[in-house]
């Protein structure tokens, strides 16, 4: 499902006179209609497959209306290059300032996947004043927000564009009582580990086996049980996934299970009942119950997939392998394990994935390792992924253990040019300039890894850590925690250190604070880069337990997969 | 065609529209516009029959459409967009006589006629009711005539001005005469007419029943005792005590509504309006009326009396004056930007950008950048800087103000301006507008590119160009190999060794594919390393697997994994014995039983089970369903989780006996 078919499915669109919808890519449109509209975003290449139609139109001696809707603005870029390819006169923009798209209660997404590559890799800022506005929009629809926070450079940047957009509006705001009581910028690089873990609570599993796009997912002829894939949407209206979302995946099939004698019990009622009552339960439950049944039989056929894929051996060994990573501990062990996952060709997502988690929780590879382990993914994957590699070097992801302290002196020198304030807005370009992760270090201050005697409880679970098998406290969630409880970075001074800084924290003093208020413990948690299902999970854990209640507003929903996906060059 | 034939005479009128003009041309047509900002001319129908100018006319505006009212004689026509209509006004005096002169009220609802026997008709302007008629004993034409009413008043009455006469005609028999000491001009205006004369201004209107009220002699109505009482206590708001619960927001605007008429009022000032001219203007107009007439300090000292928001009132009133401050050419840029921000500081609503482009505009470059200094938001200082040509100065403005599409702007323009050479110092000098552009490149000019890495030698990323080119744009063979070559040099400038080492590989398996290709008439081209190999062995073509095993250095335990997969997929079983004989397997013998299990071949699996290595050898056992033996084995290495497994698969009906075994072989172990 794309954005649109949220806001206007095909029927819609037909209904008002769309003849036909295509995608805009490289190939030639065949089309009788004489207006062609397109819904783009601002990019080079869009632009570029537009104007490779309408001079094809040209060349044919077809003259028709093309209109080109920029989402969520125009970039003078495209423009630009309407004119260099002679079009510019042809084609009228506008602009859509399409920047929310509420997936569920609680989840808000930009739907800007590309945000991450963008920024991250590219360093180009262009999306920040959309994350600005964006902000500024709930704004202006839910009042002022008392207190910001933040940590990233991104973050600290789209959070100043926003201050900036504020106060030139400040005028038409009417003074309102605040109903988000906190925000919460995130950067994605502040913690990749959470990101790169494998999910296990359900939702995330159903992410990561099927991909769930805007909300919605495909399940395919295997799990509906008939000759055909179904679309379903994935959000609290689904009674059966509410209950089994945020759990950790061991309960899912057992609490399925119980469902589905509840509902045989509720069918079983029919038995003995009079006409008048089998009237009423015929037209007032029957329909609820069999709707239901329909998701809980899809959610078992999931479930069932599921483990057909997950619950193999070789997912326990990964699982493991990763537990051992995050706790550095046989580290040797792990090493021949992704090994000899590259070189039977496991997978090449899941293979990068290991590599990364490796290098980031030991803060960059062994020089042998680092250069063996990437041997033998081009000898697997295919060469072009020497590309990939220098993409995650850049962004940190794959590196190289420094020999001694040279680095770090570099690192000091660049930390110094971007905290003066002129050159804090230098481009991240930088950024590149292999930070070191230092999680090994963080992981000890924030107590990442739980302690636990015994068995971990996932049924009745006491921290965050159930997301992951007990296994660690996702990063990020954890940050937010702190931050939350503390009101503020004191005491963290060593964790930002080791998190390369760029904290903030700001007081709109328009705004009085009045501890009683509902709007107090809403929190609005802002991820730059995408956030992933078992974060979301997680914070709706805390927020159970601490009285909050968490909004997600996200650049686009992540994963491990999409992750990579994004840093990694393709051939085509 | 109005060039042509002079203008004979023109009016200016007001309606909704705004300010239109009708102009009466020496041919006799009339044109007109209604909105002289929104300049469409409109030419009326050509009066059949008129060879002389008409004695008088009006534009009056009936259901929103304009049409002109004229006299010729004793006839009287309207003529409109399409048609010329001659009319005759209701109950009019059949002894009446010729028209001379004519008025339409203030909002076109009445009109008056005067004709040459002193005859005045009033009525409405749709020429379908008579108001009242009056006589005059003058004859002569009269200089001017209007309306002069109040709005929601019923008394109504023309002034007619003569050189040195003024009457007032209504509803009585009398009129009301005046003597003009001056040659004197009406205006007529929303409630009463203007008398303009050089020396002196005069506002004749009808005096409202309030005020009757109060100033009649003797009267006893409520204003008139406030009044006295105001004498005696001087307190004006003494009445408001009596009234119970009176909202005092309406007394205070009063007040001061009153105060402001009073300021403008002043001789100096000049500007005597009335209560419902004022309110019809709007405060806005009048503060607009005040900074045309450079009143600053009035206007300022009114909007802080009105409490008017800043950026409506005071800022508003200070850019003006900063604009005009800006036209002062005998002081110097630094004295008229230092006085300027001395005044204005941060006001908010005030924007610095437009007085800075209108000191550009009057040609005072200089200090328009002194004034964009001022201004807070970068985003507002670029277009105006790059209209005046510093765009270099744009550039940093723009990456200061963190909009990527306001830096891309800048570069281009700067790509534009500058020869190449100059482009990319600047370019060096800012890293984000350079990070940038090589986006920009990366799609449109990838030749740029290249270029703009070999400026600051960043091999790296020129190695990395080649070779991605040998994967995306070359497709010849020839071409290929060459890019990667380059790749390679590249990437040894860069001392990325690793780099240069696994391109330089890419390019030896390239020619061998392409001569694995030519053998065996089978596609090889752009297959891993690993796949190429795979497919040698499923194709049976050992030898050459063999060769590039070494060639590549292949390690062994990928070769065993990958080996033993092709020759399953292959079920080239004898080939598998051979090759798990040929050496000790670096993989051990577990992968051996697993793969024949999978490609289900339980016979060539069970030969492997035994030389799985002890720990895993349980595991092998009950991969290839010999229990009894995973069993034996378990005992053997009194391992009590590998008999809870063996025994998790035994099924009661087939297994018992070896269960039996195990569970005796536990409870043996216990005793110890």
């Amino acid at each position: 499902m794309s954005p649109l078919d949220r806001i206007a499915n095909v029927s819609i669109l037909k209904q008002h006179d769309v003849d036909k919808l295509y995608k805009v890519e490289n190939k030639p449109v065949f089309s009788t209609s004489d207006q062609l509209c397109f819904l783009v975003r601002p990019r080079i290449r869009n632009v570029k497959y537009v104007a490779d139609i309408v001079n094809a139109d040209k060349a044919a001696g077809r003259t028709r209306k093309y209109k080109i809707i920029f989402s969520p603005q125009k970039f003078y870029t495209c423009e630009m290059v309407l004119e260099e390819e002679g079009i510019y006169g042809d084609v009228t923009c506008d602009e859509w300032s399409f920047y929310l798209l509420p997936l569920d209660d609680d989840i808000i997404s930009m739907e800007l996947p590309e945000f991450f590559r963008d920024y991250f890799l590219e360093g180009d800022q262009r999306w920040i004043s959309a994350v600005a506005r964006a902000l500024q929009l709930l704004n202006s629809l839910f009042g002022p927000f008392t207190r910001t926070y933040g940590i990233g450079r991104c973050a600290k940047m789209a959070h100043e564009v926003w201050r900036e957009l504020a106060e030139e509006n400040e005028g038409d705001a009417q003074a309102r009582k605040p109903e988000i009581g906190h925000v919460f910028l995130m950067d994605r690089d502040v913690d990749y580990v959470t990101a790169l873990c494998s999910q296990v609570v359900y939702e995330g599993l159903v992410d990561d086996t099927f991909r769930i796009k805007c909300g919605s997912v495909d399940f395919g002829p295997d799990i509906t049980s008939s000759d055909r894939s179904i679309k379903v949407l994935l959000n609290t209206q689904d009674k059966v996934f509410n209950e089994i979302r945020n759990e950790h995946f061991s309960n899912v099939f057992s609490f399925l299970s119980q469902k589905a004698r509840k509902l045989q019990s509720q069918y079983d009622r029919r038995r003995g009942m009079d006409i008048k009552q089998m009237k009423n339960f015929v037209s007032q439950e029957l329909k609820g119950l069999k709707h239901e049944h329909r998701l809980l039989s899809l959610h078992i056929g999931a479930c069932e997939s599921i483990m057909k894929k997950k619950t193999k051996q070789d997912f326990q060994e990964l699982l493991k392998t990763e537990h051992s990573l995050l706790e550095g501990f046989d580290i040797r062990e792990s090493t021949s394990f992704i090994e000899e996952h590259i070189d039977r060709q496991v997978s090449p997502i899941e293979s990068l994935r290991l590599m990364c988690l490796l290098s980031i929780t030991e803060n960059g590879l062994i020089p042998k390792d680092y250069r063996s382990l990437k041997t033998q993914y081009l000898q697997s994957y295919g060469p072009e992924h020497l590309l990939t590699f220098h993409n995650l070097r850049r962004m940190g992801l794959l590196t190289e253990q420094a020999p001694g302290d040279t680095l770090t002196a570099m690192e000091s020198k660049v930390s110094k040019l971007v905290t003066d304030r002129a050159a804090g807005k230098l481009t991240d370009a930088f950024s590149s300039l292999a930070r070191k992760s230092n999680f090994r270090g963080i992981s000890k201050k924030l107590g990442l890894i739980p302690h636990v005697d015994g068995e971990y409880n996932l049924k009745v679970p006491q921290d965050m850590a159930y997301v992951f098998s007990g296994a660690y406290v996702p990063l990020s969630c954890k940050i937010m925690e702190q931050v939350l409880e503390r009101r503020g970075w004191l005491g963290l001074e060593d964790v930002v250190r080791l998190l390369n800084g760029n904290e903030f924290a700001v007081t709109d003093a328009g705004v009085e604070e009045n501890p009683t208020w509902e709007s107090q413990r809403v929190i609005l948690a802002v991820f730059l880069g995408g956030c992933t299902f078992s974060e979301i999970c997680a914070l709706r854990f805390l927020g159970k337990e601490r009285g909050y209640r968490f909004i997600f507003l996200t650049t686009a929903i992540t994963s491990s997969g999409r992750l990579l996906e994004a840093t990694m060059e393709t051939v085509t | 065609e109005v060039l042509q034939n002079h203008v004979l005479e023109a009016k200016v009128f007001h309606t909704e529209y705004g300010t239109g003009v009708a102009i009466l041309t020496g041919a006799h047509r009339f044109t007109l516009t209604t909105n002289i900002d929104d300049l469409k001319l409109r030419r009326l129908p050509e009066v059949p029959g008129l060879q002389k100018r008409p004695s008088c006319w009006a534009v009056l505006c009936q259901d929103r459409v304009l049409v002109i009212l004229l006299a010729v004689g004793q006839e009287l026509y309207l003529l409109d967009n399409t048609s010329f209509t001659l009319v005759t006004p209701p109950e009019l005096s059949p002894h009446a006589g010729a028209y001379l002169q004519m008025a339409v009220s203030f909002n076109y609802r009445y009109l008056a006629l005067f004709t040459d026997t002193g005859y005045i008709w009033m009525g409405m302007s749709s020429l379908k009711e008579k108001l009242c008629e009056f006589n005059c004993d003058f004859r002569a034409p009269p200089k001017q005539m209007a309306w002069c009413k109040r709005p929601r008043s019923k008394q109504r009455a023309v002034v007619v001005a003569w050189d040195r006469r003024l009457l007032v005609a209504g509803d009585a028999k009398e009129g009301i005469q005046f003597v003009l000491d001056e040659d004197s001009c009406l205006v007529p205006e929303l409630d009463g007419v203007r008398i303009l004369s050089r020396s002196t201004h005069e506002f004749l209107h009808e005096i409202p029943e309030a005020s009757k009220e109060i100033f009649r002699i003797a009267s006893m109505a409520p204003g008139a005792l406030l009044l006295e009482a105001q004498k005696e206590y001087e307190a004006a708001s003494f009445g408001k005590c009596f009234i119970d619960k009176f909202p005092p927001e309406s007394f205070v605007r009063t007040c001061r509504d009153l105060r402001v008429l009073n300021a403008i009022r002043d001789y100096q000032i000049g500007v005597p309006l009335t209560f419902s001219q004022y309110k019809q203007l709007t405060i806005e107009v009048l503060l607009d009326r005040l900074v045309l007439r450079r009143l600053y300090p009035l206007a300022i000292k009114i909007c802080e009396y009105l409490r008017l928001s800043e950026i409506q009132g005071v800022s508003r009133i200070l850019a003006h004056w900063a604009c005009y401050k800006v036209q002062q050419k005998d002081k110097s840029d630094e004295e008229v930007a230092h006085a300027i921000n001395q005044k204005l500081g941060d006001t908010p609503g005030i924007s610095y950008s437009e007085i800075a482009a209108r000191a550009y505009d009057c040609g005072r470059t200089e200090l328009a950048i002194k004034l964009l200094e001022y201004e807070p938001r970068s985003g507002e200082q670029v277009p105006l800087l790059l209209k005046m040509k510093r765009s270099k100065l744009a550039l940093s403005k723009a990456i200061e103000s963190g909009d990527t599409d306001l830096v891309y702007t800048v570069v281009l323009h700067l790509k534009n301006e500058l020869n190449r050479s100059t482009f990319f110092m600047t370019l060096q000098n800012q890293p984000v507008a350079l990070s940038l552009y090589r986006q920009f490149c990366k799609h449109q000019e990838p030749e740029t590119l290249k270029d703009l890495y070999n400026q600051d030698d960043n091999h790296q990323e020129l190695g990395n160009l080649h070779v991605r080119s040998s994967y995306t744009s070359e497709k010849s063979m020839e071409g290929r190999v060459a890019e990667l070559q380059d790749g390679v040099d590249e990437y040894y400038k860069a001392k990325n060794e690793f780099a240069a080492k696994a391109t330089d590989d890419q390019i030896k398996l390239l020619r061998m594919q392409r001569r694995l290709q030519d053998d065996f008439d089978k596609p090889y081209l752009d297959y891993s390393l690993h796949d190429t190999v795979y497919n040698l062995i499923l194709d049976g073509n050992h030898k050459r697997a063999e060769q590039l095993y070494r060639d590549f250095k292949i390690p062994d335990k990928r070769f065993w994994w990958l080996k033993i997969s092709a020759l399953a997929e292959r079920e080239d079983w004898e080939e598998m014995e051979k090759f798990s004989k040929s050496k000790k397997s670096p993989i051990g013998y577990l992968p051996f039983v697993e793969i024949c299990v999978k490609h289900h071949n339980r016979y060539e699996a069970k030969k492997f089970a035994p030389r799985v290595a002890p720990e895993q050898r349980v595991k092998a056992y009950i991969l290839v369903g010999e229990l009894d033996q995973a069993a034996d084995t378990a005992i053997e290495h009194k391992s009590e989780s590998e008999l809870n497994l063996v025994l998790a698969k035994c099924t009661s009906s087939t297994d018992a006996a070896v269960a039996e075994k195990i569970n005796r072989a536990k409870t043996q172990s216990l005793k110890k």
